[in-house]
């Protein structure tokens, strides 16, 4: 198969899929009535060949801006890039030969077929016509199309727009895929096929770069996680590193009284969840017996206030919350806080 | 891929034409399939060249012996140009909603080329409403004395016309916000022909619009291809009009070109 043969390539190079150092972006302000708004406020990033990184972050994190800088879409002000080992800049030609980028939006025409929409493509990827022809039935065989490649797309569910659209920017092979909140908006099992796809491929060693709002699906199909917040990445890693960054496991309390519950909220001003209406709170632990007696006998010296307590491991939720809950860093301010340091609630 | 090997020496332009091309046929059949648009587009052209011939031809003295249907036609086919050019700037306007024209660049596929495709079917439709219009003027009495060169360059004229109509539509399309906005640009230019001599002679109007009419890019236009339908001497005035519509299809091109740059760039 070429496409393992090319990914074999690539890894024996070493060299990063995706490399970013100190991308910034900020927008308006051309027109000097306001200043700019910073949108990636210097974000370094690198992802090995053929493996899935998730870039997570809530709505306005600036995960799209980041997208279409490593597209070639928009330019950076500032910073460097390389896709597929050329230089988004001086290389640009050579990385939209090598990358394919599926929006948030839908990037096929609504009233043509789903086959006339991938021969098109395909024909524009540079292929002849038999050529276009055949892969558009490569592709739509592959995501489960063939039966609706002569329908209009307006006709399709959700989620197969999203595959048609998906198999779109397949056509010319590339060797970097970005989905850009690929299942948003898809219910439960359009998400699910589209994972299927995901993992499809990744395991022909191509190359995925995503974003998602979604932990569960960073989880799901990230070798590697950066979490974008305010213009930074916030956290990198796999997503047990993420979650052993936090304490790795909550100690819910439930309290005996809202007098109970006041006080010792006053004592454990990093809890991360707090809720007077049921008198519970949470706070990190370690997990080990030793940590949760003495956080019990810390908090509840008499042994009367605290009725009853839940140990469980920390959710990627959880993580996430923590990360982003910060307001987002100013420009000019000191380095974001330490993700292992969560002083707050 | 392998990283090392040389760009390759790809000159800008050559993509252009197979791309805009494939555009081509891209708008063709979104057109074909737009139902409704495509029936207006078809269906004004005729009811327009109604209107003036029955309701307001038997009103209208053009101050020669030259039958009202066979005056008006042309000022018909230029009207129905206007109209069918603006649906440019709404199929502009639509492509830059969604998500596919990022898909087109990330192809690689230029700016141009995607307009391009646009006014080739904009040019497309255009051409068979004329036909049916032209049918249609037949059928009820219009008797044109036109050579076979004449009529070539009657129609490379109106093909002119429409071409430019169509780039500036398109240009028009990326500075609207929304298809509606667009439709409401374009709208002025449909009107371009009544200030002319399409349906009545300009001296029937008051002076400050003649002096208007006698100078806007459609009058020339129109006695060319009146002049040239009906066999009467022309003069310089078709390449008035040819420089007209060379004029505005420069500068739309041009401007079109900067503008998708700085839209979606």
């Amino acid at each position: 198969m070429p496409e393992a043969a090319e990914a074999t390539d690539r890894a024996a190079v070493t060299e990063a899929a995706i490399e970013a150092t100190g991308l910034t972006k900020s927008y308006g302000g051309t027109d000097g009535t306001r200043s700019p708004i910073p949108v990636l406020r210097g974000i370094d990033l690198r992802v090995p060949p053929g493996t899935v990184f998730a870039l997570l972050g809530p709505n306005g994190a600036g995960k799209t801006t980041a997208v279409r800088i490593l597209a070639t879409l928009t330019e950076p002000d500032a910073g460097t890039a390389r896709v597929a080992g050329y230089d988004i800049r001086a290389r640009r030609r050579d990385v939209r030969r090598a990358i394919s980028l599926t929006g948030q939006f839908a990037a096929v025409d609504e009233t043509q077929t789903g086959a006339e929409n991938l021969r098109m493509m395909a024909r524009l990827a540079g292929l002849g016509r038999a050529a276009a022809r055949a892969r558009a039935d490569e592709l739509l065989a592959r995501f489960g199309l063939s039966e609706a490649a002569d329908r209009l797309v307006r006709t399709y569910s959700g989620g197969m727009r999203r595959r048609v659209d998906l198999a779109a920017g397949l056509v010319g092979e590339p060797a970097v895929i970005f989905l850009d909140e690929p299942t948003t908006g898809l219910d439960p099992r359009g998400r699910r096929e589209l994972w299927d796809v995901v993992g499809d491929l990744a395991a022909r060693g191509t190359t995925v770069f995503l974003t998602t709002q979604y932990l569960e699906e960073a989880d799901q199909l990230a070798d590697r996680i950066a979490v974008l917040h305010g213009g930074v990445i916030v956290a990198e890693g796999t997503a047990a590193d993420l979650k052993a960054r936090m304490a790795g496991h909550h100690l819910d309390i439930t309290l005996t009284t809202s007098d109970a519950y006041l006080r010792v909220r006053t004592r454990i001003p990093h809890a991360t969840h707090h809720d007077p209406r049921t008198r519970t709170l949470g706070l990190p632990t370690d997990g080990t017996a030793r940590h949760v007696r003495a956080l019990l006998d810390e908090l509840d010296p008499t042994g009367t206030d605290i009725a009853h307590f839940a140990l469980r491991t920390a959710s990627l939720d959880e993580v996430f919350l923590t990360l982003t809950a910060s307001p987002a860093p100013t420009s000019d301010a000191s380095p974001p806080p330490s993700p292992k340091e969560p002083t707050h609630a | 891929m392998p990283e090392t090997a040389p760009p390759p020496p790809v000159p800008h332009l050559l993509p252009t034409l197979p791309n805009a091309l494939i555009m081509t046929g891209r708008s063709l059949r979104l057109s074909r399939r737009n139902v409704d648009a495509l029936i207006t587009a078809l269906a004004l052209p005729v009811l327009l060249l109604l209107i003036f011939v029955y309701f307001f031809g038997g009103a209208i003295n053009t101050g020669t012996d030259t039958r009202y249907v066979t005056y008006v036609v042309p000022g018909v086919l230029l009207l129905c140009a206007g109209f069918g050019s603006s649906s440019t700037a709404v199929a502009v306007t639509e492509d830059l909603k969604g998500g596919i024209v990022d898909r087109f660049r990330s192809l690689d596929v230029g700016g141009i080329a995607i307009l391009a495709g646009h006014v080739l079917a904009s040019v497309a439709r255009n051409l068979l409403a004329t036909a049916l219009v032209l049918a249609l003027a037949f059928a009820i009495g219009f008797r044109p004395r036109a050579t076979p060169s004449a009529w070539l360059a009657a129609i490379a004229l109106l093909v002119a016309f429409i071409l430019a109509l169509s780039w500036l539509s398109a240009a028009v399309g990326l500075l609207a916000k929304s298809p509606e906005a667009a439709n409401g640009y374009t709208f002025f230019v449909s009107f371009l022909p009544y200030p002319s001599s399409a349906f009545v002679p300009t001296d029937s109007m008051p002076a400050w619009l003649t002096a208007f009419s006698d100078h806007q890019p459609v009058t020339p236009v129109i006695d060319s291809l009146r002049g040239l339908l009906l066999n009467q001497p022309v003069g310089t005035t078709p390449w008035v009009a040819l420089a007209w519509c060379a004029g505005i299809l420069v500068g739309a091109v041009g401007s079109a070109g900067v503008l998708f740059r700085r839209r979606v760039g």
